[in-house]
């Protein structure tokens, strides 16, 4: 299933210690073009740290990253923009890369947020910034996508619609994607592969194999595995185009 | 036109006000006005160096700058000192050892004042050519490095995520320290050439909504500073440095008006 020239990044038994201390160790993943994978694992698992070597942000790792494109787009898990530093959504959406104003306007309304182009980056909610990251990182036409933690703070309807987009974006792109979440519902009906950490991995596969593992159940809880098997009946009809629902 | 050693101050302070604009901007968004101080602190024994061995001034501390910067990258690789407390005793100790080997240049008459606040009386045409020169150099450094400066300055791990290579930018933007700094001496003084990287972006941001406008308003504050203090030193005898530093002084305290005005605005 896996050919090289699809693979955008791979991991090889990769690992990262800081103050002599493993964050994360003995992590091995691939990324594909058009797929999905998502890292999922309580706090300070090292998922963060996973995706941060995963883009070469860390340069002494341990074994092997090997990254077959450079267009990368990432949302990082935090960004703060000191008050020293006058920058509107406009500003920031060409940080890394000069784009027509089309394209911003594109990506920015994509994730809801064409109203806020002339915002200060400052004055925004921790959910507008959010839905700016994301634009930004998508409108550069990505091959690559890191999204950590993409739709935090977003509300609830938001977060199913960009969710519904990262998903739509990994089509129309046919772009790979890296995805960090702690929301297990929604995570689990985008991926097509989940790896779980716990500083190491626990576990890995299709959601549903996932699901029924048991270090997976001892990590999250037997709640966690329901919510899964939950997916698994959803995932028993398709909508048509004229909104009739169609058994498998 | 050049015979007027007025006329050559002000053209030299204009040179060096389009420069600072800018590499200033960077200095408050990057938080580096300690660095810059540790830095200008060090170019005495850039002076006193080139004074020795005869050697032109701007090169000298250019050189010496640029090794202490080097230095200062090294000891924060291999100590466990806080950044402040590093540069403090790079500062004070580069100051100390340049006003000790001052002190043994005995047949070499210093202006000390001069040296630590500016003289205008002192820029040659010669100066000329270096600030001009040096200063279109650096300004063309700092656009080709803009885009991955600027987003490392915003967020390094996006930077370097997205292939910018900012510790690239990094490296060479502290090199351009050290350069407007080895430019700016004779004018600015070597104690207070970081007030003129600072306050003029500081006051720049006062009054500005996104960061091009913010450097645009760091170059017209500081051109303001020099022309005003220039001519304020002509008309009350005082050093060049002090007087510049605190018409961009006056300068930030009328752009607090503006932010009073805004925030009353917005209540």
């Amino acid at each position: 299933m896996s050919s090289e020239k699809n693979t955008l990044v791979k991991l090889e038994n990769a690992g990262y210690s800081q103050n002599n201390k493993w964050l994360v160790r003995g992590v091995s993943l691939e990324v594909e073009k058009g797929k999905i994978v998502t890292l999922i694992g309580p706090n300070g698992s090292g998922k963060s740290t996973t995706a941060k070597i995963a883009l070469g942000i860390y340069k002494k790792i341990e074994g092997k990253v090997e990254k077959y494109t450079k267009k990368v787009g990432y949302v990082p898990q935090k960004v703060s923009i000191d008050w020293t530093l006058p920058l509107r959504v406009n500003d920031f959406m060409v940080l890394t890369e000069n784009l027509k104003d089309d394209a911003i306007n594109e990506a920015l309304s994509l994730t809801g947020v064409e109203h806020l182009k002339n915002k200060n980056l400052g004055n925004l909610s921790g959910g507008e910034f959010q839905r700016v990251l994301l634009a930004r990182a998508i409108s550069k036409k990505p091959e690559l996508l890191v999204l950590d933690e993409p739709v935090q703070g977003v509300d609830f309807t938001g977060e199913i619609a960009l969710y519904e987009l990262i998903k739509k974006i990994s089509d129309e792109l046919n772009c790979g994607i890296l995805l960090i979440s702690h929301d297990l519902h929604t995570v689990m009906s985008a991926t097509d592969h989940v790896v779980c950490l716990n500083g190491h991995v626990c576990c890995s596969g299709s959601p549903i194999d996932v699901a029924k593992n048991n270090e997976y159940k001892a990590l999250f809880g037997e709640q966690a595995s329901q919510i899964l098997s939950v997916y698994e009946h959803r995932h028993d009809h398709v909508h048509s185009n004229e909104g009739e629902i169609k058994k498998n | 036109m050049f015979d007027d050693f007025f006329i050559r101050a002000l053209i030299a302070g204009i040179g060096v006000a389009l420069v600072t604009g800018p590499l200033g901007c960077f200095v408050v968004w990057r938080r580096l006005s300690y660095f810059g101080d540790t830095l200008s602190h060090s170019a005495l024994l850039g002076v006193t160096i080139a004074y020795s061995f005869e050697l032109n001034i701007a090169v000298s501390v250019f050189l010496i700058s640029s090794i202490i910067a080097l230095f200062l990258i090294q000891l924060q690789k291999k100590t466990n000192l806080p950044g402040d407390a590093l540069l403090g005793l790079l500062a004070h100790s580069s100051l100390a050892v340049g006003l000790v080997v001052i002190g043994f240049l005995t047949f070499i008459r210093f202006d000390i004042m001069g040296l630590l606040f500016g003289d205008i009386l002192a820029v040659t045409v010669k100066d000329l050519t270096i600030i001009w020169f040096g200063g279109a150099l650096i300004l063309l450094v700092l656009k080709l490095i803009w885009k991955p400066l600027f987003a490392s300055t915003v967020n390094y791990e996006l930077a370097e995520a997205e292939g910018l290579n900012p510790d690239r930018a990094k490296a060479i933007f502290t090199i351009l320290m050290a350069a407007i700094i080895a430019i700016s001496i004779k004018m600015v003084g070597l104690l207070l050439i970081t007030g003129m990287l600072i306050i003029p972006a500081a006051m720049a941001r006062n009054i500005s909504d996104n960061p091009k406008k913010m450097v645009l308003f760091a170059i017209i504050g500081g051109l303001l500073s020099v022309i005003i203090g220039l001519f304020s030193s002509l008309e009350f005898n005082t050093a060049s440095g002090p007087s510049i530093i605190t018409a961009s002084l006056i300068l930030f305290i009328l752009s607090l008006l503006k932010i009073k005005q805004s925030i009353q605005l917005k209540n």
